[in-house]
């Protein structure tokens, strides 16, 4: 066999199934968006009918897609930063010569991202509980009344983004531990000998080597928070007054449960587009900021 | 700042981030010993008064939880071995293998990694609908079988094998099949490792698409089935807790027998840019 024909052999079943089961189907979508295939389509074809960017237009002029889509942009505008933050402690911590322990450390942070969101989730809906969980029994060892995290629309989307953050942050940790050993160790050194505060090391050497890597985290983070739908699921059900509905919540519950596959397809599109916007929206924001 | 004082201060921060990140999962443990009630209590208690196995034997006797766990591990154990397969033999491809096109068509591949996942999950059920597939464990393999992810983290790794090795190999007669079996699936055992526990977690942890063509009860996976369960046993927090310890300890101590190949695939993963 000659290698170019090797070469297609050994990629033409990978490439049928990624062709079959998600090119072909997201194409599908955009059509299916541009119908309003029901249940009535589902039972036979025939009720299938062309609508052209009606989907679209309903969608946008319903209150619960931009209740929907405002909670995500909270969820992420907060979530991801927050993430990112506690991503750089750790990794700094870790990154210390003075630290020990090391692989122990980075062991037990790493944990609850290798864990089944699901089951997660159960715990801390417990811990968040208003009148037995320890989250609240914390806070009163404080003075602070008890607060109802997942019963009221100001506290239900800050729960949800503690609860992200502590099981988000390890996997972006490992990344940036690898960016920090990959800053020369010589410009600390020299920063030392000119007398500079851990503080403007940090500043000043640390932030600009890790530049590139807190963009890419940064992006995967965000893409990864746009898909928020297990949380609400599990711990509110998109309640209290839907303030953690999402998009992809209300994606499911259009499609799934009302099966306005159309509709749903359309919001499936419209997730997509507001993705690949902050995406570039990102990159342009670093890229400014390159410039001196 | 003095050096002693630095260092209390930076393992005294590690000991208490660490204490409060590991500590949900060292209560949902307690707590899953607790008798029916018993964690209702204020203060909540932090160790059960006699620790009790009835959460466990509830879960598995009346609320089915040994059958969930079975189609969780058979769902993610043929989707790790099948999909190693062709994301295998793809990945060496795009490495080591001359063809043409393949540089554009494995940018193209790359550029789908954009696309989330949902996008493309309303007509692939429409499409496991028509392929009699909804309710099977088929319905959540056959779409997993292939990745970009998987196929990009063979390359990264492929591409490390030195040219002449394959050439010598060729100069000797071998075919190209034959050169992937003896000589690269070889060389590729870490990455097959990694890939592997990968594909196994992703598929265990899994939610959303489980939950869409998995409907019936009797084929559903463990976190589909802890989710239905929740939503019936709000108030049932021990033997939620329960629920939880058996759904995430398969994963935790795989994560912890191979946790090297997981963080070094993470960080293969993520050079992409």
């Amino acid at each position: 066999m000659s290698m170019p024909r090797a070469g297609w052999a050994f990629v033409t079943p990978a490439l049928a199934v990624i062709g079959v089961f998600f090119a072909l189907p997201v194409l599908a979508a955009f059509v299916l968006s541009l119908t309003d295939f029901d249940l009535y389509a589902l039972a036979d074809l025939k009720n299938l009918r062309f609508v052209g960017l009606q989907n679209y237009v309903e969608v946008l002029a319903t209150p619960l897609f931009w209740k929907s889509l405002l909670n995500t942009v909270y969820f992420v505008g907060v979530g991801v930063p927050l993430s990112i933050a506690a991503s750089l402690g750790a990794a700094l911590l870790l990154n210390s010569p003075l630290a020990r322990l090391k692989g122990t450390f980075r062991t037990a942070l790493f944990a609850p991202v290798v864990t089944t969101v699901v089951a997660v989730a159960l715990i801390w809906r417990y811990l968040f509980h208003t009148r037995y969980g320890l989250i609240n029994f914390a806070l009163a060892q404080f003075g602070i009344a008890p607060i109802d995290w997942l019963g009221d629309p100001h506290y239900s989307m800050p729960a949800i983004i503690i609860f992200a953050v502590w099981k988000n942050f390890g996997y972006n940790m490992i990344i940036l531990l690898a960016g920090l050993q990959g800053v020369p160790q010589e410009l600390y050194e020299a920063a030392r000998i000119d007398g500079a505060s851990a503080w403007r090391q940090f500043r000043h050497i640390t932030l600009p080597s890790l530049r590139p890597v807190l963009l890419l985290v940064g992006i995967i983070t965000m893409s990864g928070y746009f898909q928020l739908f297990a949380e609400p699921y599990v711990m509110t059900r998109g309640d209290p007054l839907q303030s953690t509905y999402s998009v992809l919540y209300y994606m499911y519950e259009e499609g799934f449960m009302w099966w306005s596959l159309g509709r749903a397809s359309a919001i499936a599109f419209i997730l997509f587009a507001l993705i690949l916007l902050a995406t570039r929206a990102l990159l342009r924001l670093a890229r400014r900021g390159e410039a001196p | 700042m003095k050096p002693k004082l630095a260092s209390i201060l930076v393992n005294g921060g590690l000991v208490v981030v660490s204490a409060i990140v590991a500590f949900p999962l060292l209560w949902m443990l307690s707590v899953s010993f607790m008798a029916q009630g018993e964690a209702n209590a204020f203060p909540p208690p932090l160790l059960p008064a006699h620790a009790t196995f009835a959460n466990y034997r509830e879960l598995f006797e009346r609320a089915g939880m040994g059958r969930y766990l079975a189609n969780s591990l058979a769902i993610a154990t043929a989707l790790t071995l099948l999909s190693l397969a062709f994301n295998l033999a793809a990945g060496y491809a795009f490495a080591k293998l001359k063809f043409g096109g393949r540089e554009r068509l494995f940018a193209t591949l790359l550029g789908a990694l954009l696309i989330p996942a949902q996008v493309a999950m309303i007509p692939l059920f429409l499409l496991m609908k028509w392929l009699h597939l909804v309710n099977t464990y088929g319905g959540v393999i056959v779409p997993g079988l292939a990745g970009v992810f998987g196929i990009f983290l063979v390359r990264q790794y492929a591409q490390t094998i030195p040219d002449e090795l394959l050439e010598a190999a060729r100069i000797d007669g071998a075919g190209e099949g034959k050169i992937f079996v003896r000589i690269v699936l070889p060389l590729l055992k870490p990455i097959v490792v990694t890939l592997a526990i990968f594909t196994f977690l992703a598929s265990w942890n899994d939610f959303m698409w489980p939950l869409i063509v998995l409907s019936d009860q009797h084929w559903q996976t463990a976190p589909v089935a802890l989710a239905a369960l929740s939503r019936e046993h709000v108030q049932d927090n021990e033997l939620m807790m329960a629920g939880s310890v058996v759904t995430i300890v398969p994963v935790l101590v795989l994560f912890l027998v191979l946790q090297r190949y997981y963080i070094q695939g993470l960080l293969l993963g993520s050079v992409k840019a």
